[in-house]
């Protein structure tokens, strides 16, 4: 600790060790500390389960759980777009040859008290049973439109410019209340309805990413890794100490040292390792960051897979719950592993039910979603509270990410990382710079 | 400093490729490194894959991620090496390091008695933490310095036998049993089928993230005994 560093990270979070792992690659001096003796913060896959009891404050899990080590409890749930921003960082930093990933085999959205699969490309839409029949045609033209559509080739708006509402884009195309809903929610996945006042291009993008997706694996658009989501910071702080980053878990940060207002150091005890930035979770600096709102995220143990009606049910799933299908302002997702994800033992599952708070009942708010799980073994609640940070660090040198929304996928939390490493490189990461990838051999690089 | 006495090719592709021709099957297998920071983990890999031995190696920065094949009767055993990118150092060594891992070479210095104990951790770790069938590796590394040995042989002898360890003493300066304990090792490692396919066991295939346009399910190349079927 007694060196001076470039950066000291603070919190393994996902966002943290992505910004390790960039951070590293680029040539910085990097300590990387964590309070928990364990890597990925809030954004940690739990295990053995007997640490997900105990971080809720209960007695130990009844033995009929089976070995505890068998489970990888996510805290935060979210899924890899196949096509997404993640997935890019994962192949341009060379990340992904230490994962493996699984789709997700459903993406269901709930309508009419009952789930229905999401259709995504043309043949699904037509034997879909969310839609009556001239309906689907209007829905077909709608993707065939979005398919076709090119931000620079003005020929495929069709009368619809990228700046038009996207209620207005909707109302072109006839589509009705049910059908904009799951149109917007499953697949633009959009998590309320703000979007419809806003320039269609943003939605008709969200929605070719969710296709795009789709079209690599098949199954669905949403990737998942093996021993859950934990994995995903543990390889990239693993990028990090291969580019020379120090690594200490169970380590305390009591105090960040400023000096005239510049950060200058972290102090864990009577420590002092100096730097020249800090990068941290919100947790790490509660007097720099205010509270935006909450969300309540439920793990739920079962014993039996999501039942989706009449068909097999998946081991894994999404359902998305519209917000006006309940009256809500917000979704609430529902998602659910199984052993085939390497999360749970054989015939366990772990499903979690997520959602923004919306009033001072959150409990009751995800009860739509707890409904569909029922009979749930055993249940884990937590509200967090959502922080962002109040300055952009730029003049402090103490960069601060916001926490993990409810969103269902790892698009803004992308956002949030490229942005903090803009803050403080003072440019915008560049993709096509990084050079590490699959074609890189570790063998022709070499230590010295 | 540096000696060069075999060149290894090792092309991009070597990883991922399918097997080619009739010949000889492949078996891949994930094999890790542990031990305490400086006994030289680092040193017999590169020993192993380039043949080369830096005296004053630093902390691994770079390359945590090295691959040698070596033919076992009409098997090409290929090693997937992993070393610990200086994760050990602070006790943060994470829970992926050792997800999967088929084969461990457990390290400690034979002129420094505390490496000796701490290997007999590591090994622990192992046992709780890696698959149970683990091959384990127990190397006395630095035995080129065998004037200030603090370790004798036997009693490392004794302790691999009691847990069911392979034992030798190493020397990446000379080279001395760096190619024959790896080879021990691959000797040892299952060649069968179900038990080295990689992580996902027989739970179906997964997935490895590519390039655009390269998307396919790991599993149906690349990983063990391509050729045999």
């Amino acid at each position: 600790m007694d060196e001076e560093y470039d950066v000291i990270l603070l919190g393994t979070g996902l966002k943290e060790c992505v910004l390790a792992g960039l951070l590293g690659v680029a040539g910085k001096k990097i300590l990387h500390m964590d309070r928990n003796k364990y890597y990925g913060g809030e954004s940690a896959s739990m295990t053995p389960l007997e640490d997900l009891y105990s971080k809720f404050n209960m007695s130990p899990p009844p033995t009929d759980t089976g070995r505890g080590r068998d489970w990888n409890v996510d805290l935060i749930p979210k899924f890899l777009m196949a096509n997404g921003l993640l997935v890019k960082l994962l192949i341009h930093t060379g990340v992904t040859r230490y994962l493996e990933f699984k789709c997700i085999e459903g993406s269901y959205v709930y309508k009419g008290q009952k789930i229905h699969k999401v259709p995504a490309d043309e043949r699904e839409a037509l034997s879909s049973s969310l839609m009556g029949l001239f309906e689907k045609r209007r829905f077909r033209n709608l993707l065939v439109w979005i398919n076709d559509y090119d931000e620079k080739d003005p020929k495929t708006y069709k009368d619809v410019p990228p700046n038009t509402r996207m209620i207005d884009a909707f109302k072109k195309f006839g589509l009705d209340q049910d059908t904009i809903d799951f149109t917007g929610h499953a697949l633009a996945l959009h998590s309320d309805d703000d979007y419809l006042e806003k320039p269609a291009l943003e939605t008709i993008k969200r929605i070719k990413l969710y296709s795009e997706s789709l079209a690599r694996y098949g199954k669905s658009p949403y990737l998942y890794p093996l021993y859950g989501l934990g994995e995903l910071p543990q390889g990239f702080a693993r990028l990090s100490a291969i580019y020379g980053g120090t690594y200490m878990l169970d380590k305390p940060a009591d105090e960040i040292v400023y000096e005239n207002g510049v950060v200058v150091g972290v102090r864990s005890g009577d420590q002092v390792a100096r730097c020249k930035a800090v990068i941290c979770d919100p947790s790490y600096a509660q007097d720099k960051v205010k509270k935006v709102g909450q969300v309540i995220r439920a793990i739920c143990l079962l014993r039996h897979p999501v039942s989706v009606g009449t068909n097999a049910s998946p081991g894994s799933i999404q359902i998305i719950i519209p917000q006006k299908q309940v009256q809500r302002h917000n979704d609430i997702y529902v998602c659910c592993m199984a052993q085939t994800n390497m999360v749970t033992p054989k015939d366990w599952y772990v499903a979690l039910v997520s959602t923004t708070v919306e009033t001072n009942n959150p409990e009751a708010e995800i009860r739509p979603g707890l409904a569909l799980l029922e009979p749930i073994y055993q249940k884990f609640v937590s509200v967090s509270d959502l922080y962002e940070p109040i300055e952009d660090g730029t003049t402090s040198r103490l960069f601060i990410s916001s926490s993990y929304d409810a969103t269902t996928h790892f698009e803004s939390t992308c956002i949030d990382i490229l942005d903090v490493y803009r803050r403080y490189m003072g440019e915008p990461f560049d993709f096509s710079k990084v050079t590490r990838g699959l074609d890189a051999d570790d063998n022709q690089e070499g230590a010295q | 400093m540096t000696s060069n006495n075999r060149q290894t090719s090792n092309n991009s592709n070597a990883n991922r490729s399918p097997v080619n021709g009739q010949s000889a099957r492949t078996c891949q297998f994930k094999m890790v490194l542990l031990g305490e920071s400086a006994v030289g983990k680092s040193s017999l890999v590169l020993r192993f894959v380039r043949g080369q031995f830096h005296e004053y190696q630093e902390s691994t920065i770079g390359a945590a991620f090295l691959t040698q094949t070596v033919s076992v009767d009409d098997t090409t055993v290929k090693l997937e090496l992993w070393d610990t990118a200086g994760q050990e150092r602070y006790h943060s060594l994470a829970p992926m390091y050792y997800r999967g891992a088929q084969a461990a070479i457990v390290v400690y210095d034979i002129t420094n008695a505390d490496t000796f104990s701490r290997a007999k951790v590591w090994v622990k770790e192992l046992q709780r933490q890696a698959a149970p069938n683990i091959v384990i590796a127990l190397a006395g590394n630095k035995a080129d310095l065998a004037a200030k040995r603090q370790i004798e042989v036997v009693d490392a002898q004794t302790y691999a036998d009691e847990n069911g360890l392979i034992f030798m003493e190493t020397s990446a300066k000379t080279a001395m049993n760096v190619n024959d304990i790896f080879m021990a090792i691959a000797k040892k490692l299952p060649k069968n089928q179900d038990s080295s396919s990689g992580r996902t066991g027989n739970n179906g295939p997964s997935i490895t993230v590519d390039r655009p346009g390269n998307s396919r399910a790991a599993g149906s190349d690349g990983g063990c005994c391509a050729g045999t079927k």
